[in-house]
C-alpha cells in the first residue's frame, strides 16, 4: 500500500528547503563571480576571490585567531562543563533544579547585553588582555552547549556502572576516566562540535571584546564589507561553510549524525 | 577465605530523615542472608552502607577482623551484583570480567586466563568477545556474576539481581547464584523484595520494615512461626483475629473472640504471656466444616484455588478468609463453622505490647 502525501505538504517541504538552501546557493554563486562587486547570478567564473582571502593579511590573521578561540574556548568550556554536567546528572535528585538552568543563561541573555557587560567587567574593569578576554567570552557563550549536550549523555548513563567499577577496586577519580568518559564520548564530541561552530561564528560578543590589533574572522568580515563590497566576503563565507560541512561529514562518517539530535 | 560480616548498631540518615535505626546484623562465614522488605524499608541502604557508597551516621561495619566503616568503597574488596547488571558497555564480556583483576594489577596473561575460566563457569564461554549490548538479560546477569566472583571477594552482595528478568529465568538464575555461592563458600548478603526468592536460596532471612529488622531467622521459622504481626502479615497470615484467654482446662486454654465464639488452643502455644493476643492464620489454618468447635459464620463468596476452595467469611471479628475441602463444597450463604488447625496457627502479641 502506498501512503498518500498531501500536495500541500510537499509544497511546504520544498519551500523550507528553498529558504534553507537558497541563500547558500546565492553566496556560492557570488563567490565565483568574475566581477569587483557582489552579484548573482555570477558573471564569469573565477577562483581569484578565494586566493584573495589569503592575500589580505587581516583575513589570515583573524582566521588564525578565530580558530584558536574556537578550539581554546571550547576546550576551556569543556573543562568546566564536563565536571558540571557530571555533578548535575550524578546528584540530580539532591541538587536543586535551578542549578542546571544557570548554565543555560548565556543563551538566554541577549548576546549584545552579554558582550557589553563582559566588555565593562572583564576587558575594561579587570583590564584583562584582549586575547584572554575573548577566550573567556567565547568559553562563556559555548558553555550551555557543553553542559547541555554532555549532560544529555550523562542523564542516560547508569551510574551503577561507575559504582560497579568502584566495587571492583577502581578509585572514584579513575572510574570517571575509565568508565564514565568512554561511555559519554558521543555527547562530548557532539558538544564540542556545536560549541566550536558557535564560537567560530560569533559576532555579538566578539565585537565588544576585540580591540586594537586583535580581531576575529566574522568581525573582520564586517569591517571588510564596510569598505569593499567585493566577492571576497562571499568566498570567506563559503570557506566557513566548507569547514562546517567538513566537520559534519567527519562526524557522519565516524559516529552518524543522528547522535547530534539525541 | 571465608569471613563473617557484622553490622553493629548502624544508624543512617538521608539529610534529616532516618533510614536505618540502630541496625545490628551478623552474617556467618559462608552464609547467605537475605534482606527482605518492600521499597523504602532500608534494605538497599544497608547494602550500600556495606559497599561503602553511603556512610553510617553511627555504628560500625566489620568484615572478619577488618573494620570497613571508614574504608573507601574501592578498598573494600566486595563483589557486587546490581539490578541493572551495570556492565561496562564499552568493554567486551572478557574485559568486563577482567576489569577487577586489572585493578589488582594481575598480569595480562593471567588476567585473561582467569577471566576466561570464570566466563566458562557461568556458561558463556562462546560469548567472551561480545559486547554487553549483544547479550540477553540472563546472559548479562551471568557476566555480572562472573565479574563479581572473579576477584574472589570474601563477601558477595546482590542488589535485587533478578528483578529485571522474566519469571522462568529468575528461578534458574537464583539456583545458579546459590550454586556458585555455595561452591565458593562465599559469605553473601542478598537484597530482594521477592519473598519466594529470598526464602528459596537463603540460609537466613531478615524481614525489614521502616529501617529496622523485624525478624531474622531461617525461612522455615519465618514461614511457620512469625514473631510479630508485621512478619506474619508479610509471610501470608491473612487472618489476624484479636482474642482474649478466659480459662484453662488441662492442656488447653479457652479463648474468646469478639462476638463470643470460643476456641480451645493447646497450652504450649502460649509463649505470649498476655491475656490479650492475636490469633494469626493463613486461610488454610481455618478449616470450613459443617460443625465442630470454632467460629460459627455465614459463608460468603467462594473461589476455587485448585487445591481447595476459599471462602470470604463475615464474622463478628471481621472479614476472615478460610479454606474448605474440595470434596465438600459449601454454597455461599450457608452456615458453617471455621475450625482452627492449631499446628497452623500462630499466637502473636497485640500491637500495643
Amino acid at each position: 500500500m502506498k501512503q498518500r502525501i498531501h500536495p500541500l505538504l510537499i509544497a511546504f517541504a520544498v519551500l523550507v528547503f528553498f529558504f534553507l538552501l537558497g541563500p547558500l546557493v546565492i553566496i556560492l554563486g557570488s563567490a565565483v563571480s568574475d566581477t569587483n562587486y557582489l552579484t548573482f547570478p555570477p558573471q564569469g567564473l573565477t577562483l581569484r576571490w578565494f586566493t584573495n582571502i589569503f592575500e589580505i593579511s587581516a583575513f589570515v590573521r583573524t582566521m588564525k585567531t578565530s580558530f584558536l578561540l574556537a578550539v581554546g574556548g571550547t576546550a576551556l568550556s569543556m573543562a568546566i562543563g564536563i565536571p558540571a554536567a557530571y555533578a548535575l546528572a550524578r546528584f540530580r535528585f539532591q541538587l536543586p533544579a535551578f542549578l542546571g538552568n544557570i548554565y543555560v543563561l548565556p543563551i538566554l541573555i541577549p548576546e549584545i547585553v552579554l558582550g557589553f557587560s563582559l566588555m565593562k567587567t572583564v576587558a575594561i574593569g579587570a583590564d584583562v588582555p584582549i586575547m584572554l578576554a575573548l577566550l573567556l567570552g567565547h568559553a562563556l557563550i559555548v558553555l550551555p552547549y557543553c553542559v547541555r549536550v554532555v549532560g544529555a549523555s550523562l542523564n542516560s548513563f547508569d551510574f551503577s556502572i561507575e559504582e560497579a567499577a568502584v566495587s571492583l577496586g577502581c578509585p572514584r577519580w579513575k572510574a570517571f576516566f575509565t568508565v564514565v568518559l568512554p561511555n559519554v564520548r558521543a555527547g562530548i564530541i557532539a558538544g564540542f562540535i556545536l560549541a566550536f561552530i558557535t564560537s567560530l561564528n560569533d559576532v555579538s560578543v566578539s565585537i565588544f571584546l576585540t580591540g586594537p590589533g586583535v580581531s576575529t574572522l566574522p568581525i573582520q568580515l564586517l569591517a571588510h564589507m564596510e569598505q569593499f563590497f567585493d566577492p571576497t566576503i562571499a568566498s570567506v563565507s563559503v570557506l566557513l561553510m566548507g569547514v562546517t560541512v567538513a566537520v559534519m561529514a567527519i562526524v557522519e562518517r565516524t559516529l552518524g549524525l543522528t547522535f547530534l539530535t539525541k | 577465605m571465608t569471613v563473617s560480616l557484622s553490622l553493629d548498631n548502624v544508624t543512617a540518615h538521608y539529610g534529616s530523615t532516618k533510614v536505618l535505626e540502630d541496625l545490628s546484623l551478623h552474617v556467618g562465614e559462608g552464609e547467605l542472608v537475605s534482606l527482605l522488605g518492600s521499597s523504602g524499608c532500608g534494605k538497599t541502604t544497608t547494602l550500600r552502607l556495606v559497599a561503602g557508597f553511603l556512610e553510617p551516621t553511627s555504628g560500625s561495619i566489620k568484615l572478619g577482623e577488618r573494620d570497613l566503616t571508614r574504608l573507601p568503597a574501592h578498598a573494600r574488596n566486595i563483589g557486587l551484583v546490581f539490578q541493572t547488571y551495570a556492565l561496562f558497555p564499552h568493554l567486551t564480556v572478557r574485559d568486563n570480567v577482567a576489569f577487577g583483576l586489572k585493578q589488582r594489577n594481575v598480569g595480562a596473561a593471567d588476567r585473561r586466563k582467569r577471566a576466561d575460566d570464570m566466563i566458562e563457569r557461568v556458561g558463556l564461554g562462546h560469548l567472551a568477545d561480545r559486547h554487553p549490548a549483544n547479550l540477553s538479560g540472563g546472559q548479562r546477569q551471568r557476566v555480572a556474576l562472573a565479574r563479581a566472583l572473579v576477584i574472589e571477594p570474601p563477601l558477595l552482595m546482590f542488589d535485587e539481581p533478578l528483578s529485571n528478568l522474566d519469571a522462568k529465568l529468575r528461578v534458574d538464575m537464583r539456583v545458579e547464584i546459590r550454586r556458585l555461592q555455595q561452591a565458593n563458600g562465599t559469605t553473601a548478603l542478598y537484597v530482594t523484595h521477592d519473598q519466594e526468592e529470598a526464602f528459596s536460596i537463603s540460609d537466613r532471612v531478615a524481614i525489614m520494615n521502616a529501617g529496622k529488622i523485624m525478624q531474622l531467622d531461617t525461612p522455615e521459622v519465618l514461614y511457620s512461626r512469625p514473631a510479630n504481626a508485621f512478619v506474619a502479615d508479610f509471610v501470608g497470615f491473612e487472618n489476624m483475629i484479636p482474642m482474649r484467654a478466659i480459662s484453662e482446662a488441662g492442656d488447653a486454654v479457652r479463648a474468646e473472640m469478639a462476638g463470643g465464639a470460643t476456641i480451645d488452643l493447646p497450652k504450649d502455644k502460649f509463649t505470649v504471656p498476655a491475656q490479650d493476643f492475636i490469633l494469626a492464620t493463613r486461610p488454610e489454618g481455618l478449616l470450613v466444616a459443617a460443625e465442630g468447635q470454632g467460629v460459627p459464620t455465614k459463608l460468603g463468596l467462594r473461589t476455587y484455588l485448585g487445591r481447595a476452595y476459599q471462602y470470604q467469611c463475615d464474622t463478628p471479628a471481621g472479614e476472615i478468609k478460610a479454606n474448605g475441602p474440595l470434596s465438600q463444597p459449601f454454597e455461599s450463604g450457608s452456615a458453617a463453622v471455621l475450625v482452627p488447625q492449631p499446628e497452623q496457627c500462630c499466637l502473636l502479641p497485640t500491637e500495643a505490647a
